[in-house]
């Protein structure tokens, strides 16, 4: 550790106001990987605890992501590959998984990392006094052995395809946690991993810094320090980012589209743009007699204006989507006709369900009832909100009056969503990369806390999921997943909105920086800044 | 008075139960469990895990006795483990303790010797122009916005001119630096919230001041005094400030227990880790422990407050120490 002179960060400091100091990115000749450098990243949040099996958090899942390895993870063409794992077989009943370990794999403190370690973990996973909220897939686990020191073979009580990928989960190291309480572990505050990043420090509220790993079996990072910091206000993140105070953060529509387009910015930044990993929709709660009826709730599909949503909402940065699964999703099934907007449709269909203006006051009616109904959604999330209310506008067109609560998160669930308290619901769900849905579509998930809150019952699509869970052959579940979101398009249980997009920009001394269906950060230990571009340097 | 002192000591004790058990109550009554917050709505999380969750944490107990468990470990002088990352509530509060009394200190010097001034100003030149424009000035202050003014600023001086850095309390190679390098740092990084947080003061003890002020110049001690013949500022500042500050010390001393309440909006917009968030991201996650333990805190030093300015009161006015002469 070099002592910087105090010129050097003042420059450093004051520079970050001049934005006639443009990077000397035009010069490409010095265009060559080198190490050194440091990668600034902005967070709205501090992480919680650096232990993977009990970060529930997307800063916590960000952080341990770059200190420890999971055996298995996922190819920027969403297929599993081998992490730790060199590789894996599955047994001709598909119930066993043998994996063989990567031999040269040392934690960040040089003890090599074996079997026992895997062990350690999933010890971990299953015992009841840890705090993790991951040991769902593994409580399907009959049986784990370790064969010797790099293989070890899991076998299930009965065929379960996402079981491979919980295999991702970050592996602790035994040798430093065995007898320990992992909740309370100070583990949690200095973690020792086996990824591409060491631990460095933490000043909670404010920093975490990670520092390459030059030992990294996959090959040493070339950026140096990996700097993470919480700044809990966007519109601060974002005058930290026009300031060069961080060098990455992903921006709102909003910024995306008006706030970044001058030349300025587009000389510092390279914005990126993918699909994320999640959706919003609009539920219906089908034990309420408003929406038993599929008429009434295909009416409404029809009624609402998917496209303007996005351009509304999203300013057109995402996607429409017909079904349950994420369009860029294989389970995806394009061949299911989007529902189109049609007000004069919706309204036939109404009528068909008995649903028209007898007193003639604007608002439908059946039977004396008003069709009326309210939508909740949680705070915090404006692009909710924003839709709720155009979704609000067009129903109102078709005499359908819609009233809108927003309720803060944790009320939200307990109170609404788990007791079952609402009409319908404005939420979202973010997906894992593995398309099965039991928990969210299959009917016996419907008790408090549990995902199927909507009620969803169809015995079809019950028997497709449980045989989607089950059955490793990949043509085979495209097909059962294809078919489930035929059949759930068709019931219309919920209108899919949109499928908003990811839009992180990174600043242009970063080469190597590669937009990939899952994001930007697969290939990030080789990135790299140019000798002559590092802002950072000891 | 060791008898007075010990009787006030003693009664603090049901009265500072008496608080815990009203807001332990009170914030349990609010809807919502910590296990909804820490795992949020993943599908990849089972309910038999949150029901696990809510063991450990002994949310499965009855309210009365969660207290009860609560108390005893207080009695023990322990605050307990946060349910966030289950570090010590303790440790999570004292972090966040220099930097938030820091800022407050700063903030409430930079208030007192901006304010006393104008109110001074305010009662000598009552109804001048100046007295209108400081009027105004204090004014606009108390009802600007914090978060509006200070993002205006930090466009103006952190990202335009560039003078100040943006946010944090340190800058990123802070370790390196030397002593006074490290001084410079922070100063500079705490102008804009010292500067945001006196600003919306400034109003109230300007005018109170003012007030004091123009009482105490309407005195017949005042009249006395010019009457001698002093020059006007002997007048001014030997016998009326003299008189005229000892409310605002009252009020500097009421204003004791606010130095550990941050605010979360500025320390929000300037990514401060200060206690208000601390206290604001704890009740949002349900986070009990981190509750409780800073509004035990809080209730402790208003307590000791109250009865350290009682006690001032009792040293100086013989009339209050009632119980002695029976």
């Amino acid at each position: 550790m070099g002592i910087i002179p105090l010129s050097y960060l003042v420059l450093v400091i004051w520079a970050a106001g001049c934005s006639s100091q443009a990077p000397s990115s035009a010069v490409h000749s010095a265009d060559v990987p080198a190490p050194g450098d440091a990668f600034v990243t902005g967070s709205i949040g501090d992480a919680r605890t650096l232990i993977p099996i009990l970060a529930s958090d997307s800063a916590s899942g960000e952080v341990c992501g770059l200190l420890f390895n999971g055996l298995v993870r996922y190819n920027p063409r969403l297929e599993l590959e081998g992490e730790l794992a060199e590789s894996w077989e599955i047994s001709e009943d598909q119930l066993t998984i043998t994996f063989h370990l990567r031999k040269d794999v040392r934690w960040h403190d040089g003890v090599p990392l074996t079997a026992r370690d895997v062990e350690f973990t999933y010890q971990q996973l299953m015992n009841p006094q840890v705090k993790t909220p991951y040991s769902g897939d593994f409580e399907r686990v009959e049986f784990f052995s370790v064969i010797d020191d790099f293989t070890v073979q899991v076998k299930y009580k009965e065929p379960f395809v996402p079981g491979l990928a919980s295999w991702g989960m970050g592996i602790l190291p035994r040798h430093l946690l065995e007898g320990k309480d992992l909740n309370a572990a100070e583990f949690s505050r200095n973690p020792v991993g086996t990824g591409p990043y060491r631990f460095l420090r933490w000043k909670t509220g404010e920093l975490l810094e990670l520092q390459a790993n030059a030992d990294y079996f996959e090959g040493r990072p070339y950026i140096q320090r990996y700097l993470y910091r919480i700044i809990p206000d966007q519109a601060t993140m974002f005058l930290e980012l026009q300031g060069l105070g961080i060098d990455s953060m992903g921006l709102s529509p909003l910024q995306f589209h008006r706030q970044t387009e001058t030349d300025s910015f587009r000389k510092q930044y390279q914005k990126f743009q993918y699909p994320s990993f999640g959706y919003t929709y609009l539920g219906f709660n089908l034990k309420d007699p408003l929406f038993s009826d599929v008429r009434v709730r295909k009416a409404i599909t029809a009624a609402i204006d998917r496209r303007e949503i996005i351009n509304g909402v999203l300013l057109g940065l995402g996607r429409e989507l017909t079904g349950p699964f994420l369009p860029d999703s294989w389970a995806y099934d394009s061949a299911v006709p989007p529902v189109l907007y049609d007000p004069v449709l919706a309204k036939q269909r109404l009528e068909e369900a008995g649903w028209s203006d007898h007193d003639q006051d604007g608002w439908l009616d059946k039977e004396g009832r008003k069709f009326e109904f309210t939508v909740i959604t949680n705070q915090g999330n404006d692009q909710r909100r924003m839709a709720a209310e155009i979704i609000q506008k067009r129903l109102a067109q078709i005499g359908v009056s819609m009233k809108i609560q927003v309720i803060e998160w944790s009320s939200f669930i307990s109170e609404f969503i788990d007791k079952r308290r609402f009409e319908a619901v404005l939420l979202g769900w973010s997906l894992s990369r593995d398309p099965d849905l039991y928990d969210i579509w299959h009917s016996s998930k419907t008790k408090e806390g549990e995902f199927n809150f909507l009620d969803y019952a169809n015995t079809e699509v019950d028997e497709l999921l449980l045989q989607g869970r089950r059955n490793f052959n990949q043509e085979e579940r495209r097909r059962i997943y294809h078919r489930i979101h035929h059949l759930i398009a068709h019931d219309a249980p919920a209108v899919f909105l949109y499928a908003p997009d990811s839009l992180p920009v990174v600043h242009r001394r970063f080469r190597g920086v590669e937009a990939t269906p899952i994001g930007i950060g697969y290939h990030f230990i080789h990135w790299y800044v140019p000798q002559n571009e590092q802002r950072y340097t000891r | 008075m060791v008898q007075y002192l010990a009787r006030r000591l003693l009664s603090l004790i049901p009265l500072l139960i008496g608080i815990t058990l009203i807001t332990f109550f009170v914030i349990h009554l609010a809807p919502g469990r910590p296990t909804d917050v820490l795992t949020d709505l993943n599908p990849k999380i089972s309910l038999q895990a949150r029901d696990r969750l809510a063991k450990i944490y002994g949310l499965d107990q009855p309210l009365p006795a969660q207290y009860l468990q609560w108390l005893s470990r207080m009695g023990k002088l322990d605050f307990g483990r946060s349910f966030v990352d289950d570090r010590s509530v303790w440790d999570k509060i004292a972090e966040r303790i220099p930097v938030t009394l820091m800022i407050n200190l700063l903030a409430m010097a930079l208030v007192f010797v901006v304010a006393v001034p104008l109110g001074v100003f305010g009662a000598v030149r009552q109804g001048s122009f100046w007295d209108h424009w400081i009027t105004l000035f204090v004014f606009v202050g108390f009802a600007t916005p914090t978060f509006w003014l200070a993002l205006l600023l930090m466009q103006w001086l952190g990202i335009q001119l560039g003078w100040l850095p943006l946010s944090g309390i340190v800058s990123l190679d802070f370790e390196r630096m030397n002593f006074w390098e490290k001084v410079i740092d922070v100063s500079r990084h705490l102008t804009l919230p010292v500067f945001i947080s006196a600003f919306g003061g400034l109003a109230g003890i300007s005018r109170y001041m003012k007030t004091s002020m123009s009482e105490i110049l309407r005195q017949d001690f005042i009249r006395t005094a010019r009457a001698k013949g002093l020059s006007e500022r002997q007048v001014l500042y030997k016998h009326a400030l003299r008189n005229a500050l000892l409310p605002i010390v009252t009020i500097l001393g009421l204003s004791v227990p606010g130095l550990l309440g941050g605010s979360v909006i500025f320390e929000s917009i300037f990514a401060i880790p200060g206690l208000g968030r601390l206290f604001y991201d704890g009740v949002m996650a349900r986070d009990y422990p981190v509750v409780m333990g800073i509004l035990t805190i809080g209730a402790v030093l208003t307590l000791l407050g109250n009865l350290l300015a009682d006690l001032g009161y009792a040293w100086v006015d013989p009339r209050i120490r009632v119980g002695e002469k029976g």
